[in-house]
């Protein structure tokens, strides 16, 4: 199995990376067009701000490619919130897997924002291996996906928010698998075993 | 619901782990890499590496050290210790570092934090405040403790926050060294003032002084260092223990 990590300009994709060579798999780092194609299964990481890496997304014509995948790709963290329709943060229209709007955290009890640490997961006919139904995972963000039709798991930090998605051959989780110690790593096991 | 952080500290001295107790005498604890393993294994929610004897010269080295850490360590983790320009982090950064904590270059050039924030951030930045209280203020100290400054802790930790900070790293040197517990006022203080997270670093003796600077210092974590490294307080216990007093802890 080959799986491509899509390289745009977001933060810490070299931690994904290190994650598939930790779990025995073979992947790439790459922005090519036919190379992200061919791959079995696809990941889209990141950490950062959603405008500047939309825009260089449509720059490089990454935007309409990832849209029109067809293997399982997985959306991790910022880029989860970018397979949403729109985001709160800087007025950004994203890619619009998911038909949802990406809010900001406001504290109502004097919460923190960002949203950063470890949480524990609820969920419920997901494709997430069910034995890691309410262990704990690492978050890190200020803005966040409401509970849709499409959640695969809930998360409570100020109310109860999409900690991962599902749509077709499209996944998402809003935490860190790849920082979320052996759980995390059975995360990405999940999605890495769904069938092509 | 979000836990409360247990976070193993290693100071790093030419790709070794040292602990410097009250920041001067200096011990050596082993191989970064093998330690970091040990501790994410029992349950360290996050690691910080400090590179006490950062230099231009083996800048290199620590980065290299990192991108080691970063491809065995399946926790998030923060490194720190002489970094001084955008170019500095993002170096840290490529090497795989999700985090890193700046501080003697954030008090000469507080702009820092701002250029940090815009470029990785406020998530990939924690600005950690050394301080001593001298009299009724506390003073915050650089260079590893030696220089005081004319900055209080918590006009300044306000600053660092309204520049960007995406946490607040404090040690109080009072504390530091002395294992007679966290400085537990100023921390509450600390976090009613603040809005982003604060870690609590200085004066870890025993399991009670962990329950303390939760429930009485509001911390969101805790740092540490020696009581770990050398088996003092091991951390499954110290989990353990917390959990069994209803602290929130993974």
């Amino acid at each position: 199995m080959k799986v491509a990590i899509i390289k745009y300009n977001a933060g810490n994709i070299r931690s994904m990376a290190f994650a598939m060579e930790r779990l025995g798999i073979d992947y790439s780092i790459t922005d090519h067009q036919e190379e992200i194609k061919k791959a079995d299964k696809v990941i889209f990481p990141g950490v950062g701000e959603a405008k500047s890496t939309m825009d260089y997304l449509q720059v490089h014509k990454l935007d309409l490619l990832i849209k029109d995948l067809k293997q399982p790709v997985l959306g991790v963290c910022l880029g989860m919130q970018l397979m949403c329709a729109y985001s709160e943060e800087n007025d950004t229209k994203c890619l619009g897997i998911f038909d949802e709007t990406v809010k900001q955290f406001i504290p109502k009890n004097a919460e923190k924002v960002p949203h950063m640490g470890w949480n524990s997961i609820a969920l419920s006919n997901s494709w997430i291996n069910a034995s890691l139904d309410e262990t704990y995972m690492y978050f890190v963000h200020s803005y966040y996906v409401p509970v849709n039709q499409h959640t695969a798991a809930i998360t409570d930090y100020i109310q109860p928010f999409s900690a991962a998605l599902q749509k077709d051959n499209f996944y998402a989780v809003q935490f860190h698998p790849e920082k979320s110690a052996s759980v995390g790593e059975n995360v990405l096991r999940s999605f890495l075993n769904i069938p092509a | 619901m979000l836990t409360k952080r247990i976070i193993p500290c290693l100071d790093i001295k030419e790709g070794r782990t040292v602990k410097g107790v009250n920041f001067e005498s200096i011990r050596d604890a082993g191989d970064p890499v093998a330690l970091a393993s040990l501790y994410a294994q029992q349950g360290a929610d996050e690691l910080v590496f400090l590179d006490i004897a950062a230099t231009n010269e083996n800048r290199k080295t620590f980065s290299t050290l990192v991108r080691e850490i970063a491809r065995h360590i399946n926790i998030p983790f923060t490194v720190g210790g002489g970094i001084s320009s955008v170019e500095d982090a993002s170096l840290l950064l490529e090497a795989g570092a999700d985090k890193v904590s700046i501080n003697s270059a954030a008090v000469r050039n507080p702009q820092l934090i701002d250029e940090m924030a815009k470029a990785f951030g406020s998530q990939f930045v924690v600005v950690a405040i050394d301080a001593k209280k001298v009299g009724n203020p506390w003073v915050v100290h650089t260079h590893g403790g030696k220089k005081p400054t004319d900055k209080k802790l918590f006009s300044w930790a306000e600053e660092a926050q309204q520049r960007g900070a995406g946490e607040i790293l404090f040690t109080s040197m009072d504390h530091d060294g002395t294992k007679n517990g966290f400085a537990i006022d100023a921390l509450s203080k600390l976090n009613q003032l603040l809005s982003i997270p604060v870690i609590a670093s200085g004066g870890a003796g025993n399991m009670g002084h962990f329950m303390d600077v939760f429930l009485l210092g509001k911390a969101d974590a805790a740092l540490a260092a020696s009581i770990f490294h050398f088996g003092e307080v091991p951390l499954p216990e110290l989990k353990k223990y917390l959990k069994d007093r209803h602290i929130s802890i993974r």
